[in-house]
């Protein structure tokens, strides 16, 4: 393009169109708050779909393990916490579960993005040596794009890199 | 001490749209020891409207940024000359100006203003004897470059980045860069869309936003003509990469593998797309033909390999890797595959891309904790580390190469930092809300 047909044009001042993103996709990070009108009937005792939707409540309670600085190894005390997510799974085959992966802000946003599959794909390794098929299981890396906390310091980086199992 | 070069507020007259302001303000940080004296003097109103902009101040923000000039306060100023002939050479050539830039703005409706620049030479007229005619004649006057254009109030501000190109082509041999725009998200996270895609003036003025989301977007890339972005947006719950005309507004989905869709990166040509995918396991390089889509892996391993940036030629890509232990640059020649490491100080390196001479390697160093931008130049393999602000990452080079655009953490939000390739000049440019990342500067638009 000449110059003369930049200016003319106005192609750099030129007012682009906003596309607005498909807005279909909630943040499904916080699934474990929405869930919690279970009723018990008063007599006849909760029914065994009611018993489920409290176990799977339950899981979505607890639901996010966390990761040391640049590692991707599952932590000693997480692994109870898996366990039950492990067990419920490997119980119920038609359930599905999303692992998203996250990391603090530290390091590149690319290298974040392939960490933070790695720690996903850990907690899925996990729950397949329990049991659970590759079929039930799915990742997302977020990266550092969606922090907890985003605050930059100790406390706020230990509580971003995680991964959050997502029914 | 920050010192606040532009105040937004000023300078939004009626003028200018709702969107015509600086969105990023720059603050420098950092001053200009052995940069060459220059002066832009203020530009003579010859009419009744008042310019959008003051010139001289834009153009003297402009070439002090390169890290190479330093534009004379109006205080240091000997006179104001706005015509040729009210220059007196030894006034300023007693200041150790080597050249100065003088003109006028005239509007009859201010709507459209009349622009007239010069740049005269203030060193070599002094000396400018040149035999003629077997004659020695001394020209006191020397013009090194000049122009004037009838600009829309709405484009004055980059007809003064214009002027800057030519003035810093001139003085410099090298083209300029000034007229030049980047494209960056902001985060917001109070708003219901908290990140948006946008581009602006390499300056921050003249924002456009292209996209809004309430998914993540990442990685915006330029093609080669400058009229398409490449990103990667997570708007359907997982990583796509897609381009974005950006006249048209037209979008394009490119890939929407299992796993990483990520880092993608046009081809010096346009005609490919380099990219991350993690379809087949750990995250691998990847070049797609754009006319045919046909992938081919590239260099593969069993660990990350990620950020891959095209060299000037085309003929092979740089990138990150933990091949080797924790992550360093490679370099792969695309012909025969042949993997080469290019780095080996410090703990990590990462974020690579070579300069537009092919000359420096400019990346993301870890040492001691710390990341800061460096250059590594190819021949030496010296580093030189360029920054001493926290958690910088995302540099990307101006398409002459004189100056980086990276991200930092500034006062607790993540910001814009400008760096001069020669580490002499550098300012931050915060968002007037939230943060901005992922900067990446435009190739040359004219």
């Amino acid at each position: 393009m000449s110059l003369n047909a930049l200016f003319k044009a106005g192609l750099l001042a030129l007012g682009m169109m906003t596309l607005v993103a498909c807005e279909s996709t909630e943040n499904v990070t916080d699934a474990g708050a929405t869930t919690t009108e279970t009723v018990a009937p008063a007599e006849t005792g909760p029914t065994a779909a009611e018993l489920e939707e409290q176990r799977l409540a339950e899981l979505r309670k607890n639901h996010v393990v966390y990761f040391e600085f640049d590692k991707t190894d599952i932590l000693p005390q997480d692994e109870e916490i898996l366990r039950a997510h492990g067990a419920y799974l490997a119980e119920k085959s038609n359930v599905k579960v999303l692992i998203e992966g996250h990391c603090d802000e530290r390091g590149t946003p690319e290298y974040n993005i392939a960490l933070g599959e790695r720690r996903a794909n850990s907690v899925v390794n996990y729950l397949k040596g329990l049991g659970v098929s590759d079929a039930q299981l799915s990742v997302v890396s977020y990266g550092e794009e969606k922090p907890v906390d985003p605050s930059s310091n100790e406390a706020a980086w230990s509580k971003n890199r995680r991964a959050v199992l997502v029914y | 001490m920050l010192k606040r070069l532009l105040v937004v507020a000023a300078m939004a007259t009626g003028l200018w749209s709702a969107t015509a302001g600086a969105a990023l303000d720059i603050y420098i940080t950092e001053g200009l020891a052995g940069a060459r004296p220059v002066a832009i003097a203020p530009f003579k109103n010859l009419g009744a409207y008042k310019p959008p902009f003051p010139v001289e101040q834009v153009v003297a923000d402009d070439l002090r940024r390169s890290g190479k000039f330093r534009p004379l306060d109006l205080a240091e100023m000997p006179q104001q000359p706005y015509l040729a002939e009210q220059v007196n050479y030894s006034l300023w050539n007693a200041k150790g100006v080597e050249a100065v830039v003088i003109g006028t703005v005239n509007s009859s409706d201010g709507t459209n203003f009349t622009v007239t620049w010069t740049l005269l030479d203030i060193l070599s007229a002094k000396t400018s004897t040149t035999l003629k005619d077997g004659q020695l004649t001394e020209t006191r006057t020397k013009f090194l470059a000049e122009g004037t254009r009838v600009v829309a109030a709405k484009q004055f501000r980059q007809y003064c980045h214009l002027i800057s190109d030519k003035v810093y082509e001139r003085l410099t041999g090298e083209r300029g860069a000034f007229l030049t725009r980047i494209a960056y998200v902001l985060v917001n996270h109070g708003k219901p869309n908290p990140f948006q895609l946008a581009v602006s003036d390499y300056d921050g003025f003249n924002e456009t936003p292209l996209l809004r989301s309430k998914e993540p977007i990442m990685s915006p890339d330029w093609s080669p003509d400058g009229k398409k972005l490449a990103y990667v947006s997570f708007e359907r719950g997982r990583s796509e990469i897609y381009i974005q005309d950006l006249y048209t507004a037209k979008r394009t989905r490119i890939t929407n593998f299992k796993g990483i869709n990520g880092a993608p990166k046009f081809s010096p040509d346009g005609r490919k797309l380099a990219m991350v995918l993690s379809k087949d396991g750990e995250p691998d390089l990847y070049v797609m033909d754009l006319a045919t889509s046909a992938l081919s892996r590239v260099a593969p391993s069993r660990e990350i390999d990620t950020e891959p940036s095209w060299a000037p030629d085309g003929r092979s890509l740089v990138f990150s890797s933990e091949r080797g232990g924790k992550p360093q640059i490679y370099r792969v020649e695309l012909a025969s595959g042949s993997v080469s490491r290019m780095t080996f100080e410090g703990e990590m390196n990462l974020g690579a891309s070579i300069s537009p001479d092919g000359r420096k390697l400019l990346l993301v160093n870890r040492t001691n904790g710390q990341y800061r931008i460096a250059t590594q130049d190819l021949n030496s393999g010296a580093i030189q580390v360029l920054t001493q602000t926290q958690l910088d990452e995302s540099p990307s080079f101006a398409p002459n190469g004189s100056m980086i655009m990276y991200s930092t953490l500034h006062n607790g939000r993540q910001s814009l930092a400008l760096v001069s390739t020669d580490g002499r000049f550098k300012a931050v440019m915060p968002a007037s809300s939230g943060e901005v990342r992922a900067p990446a500067w435009s190739p040359y638009l004219y």
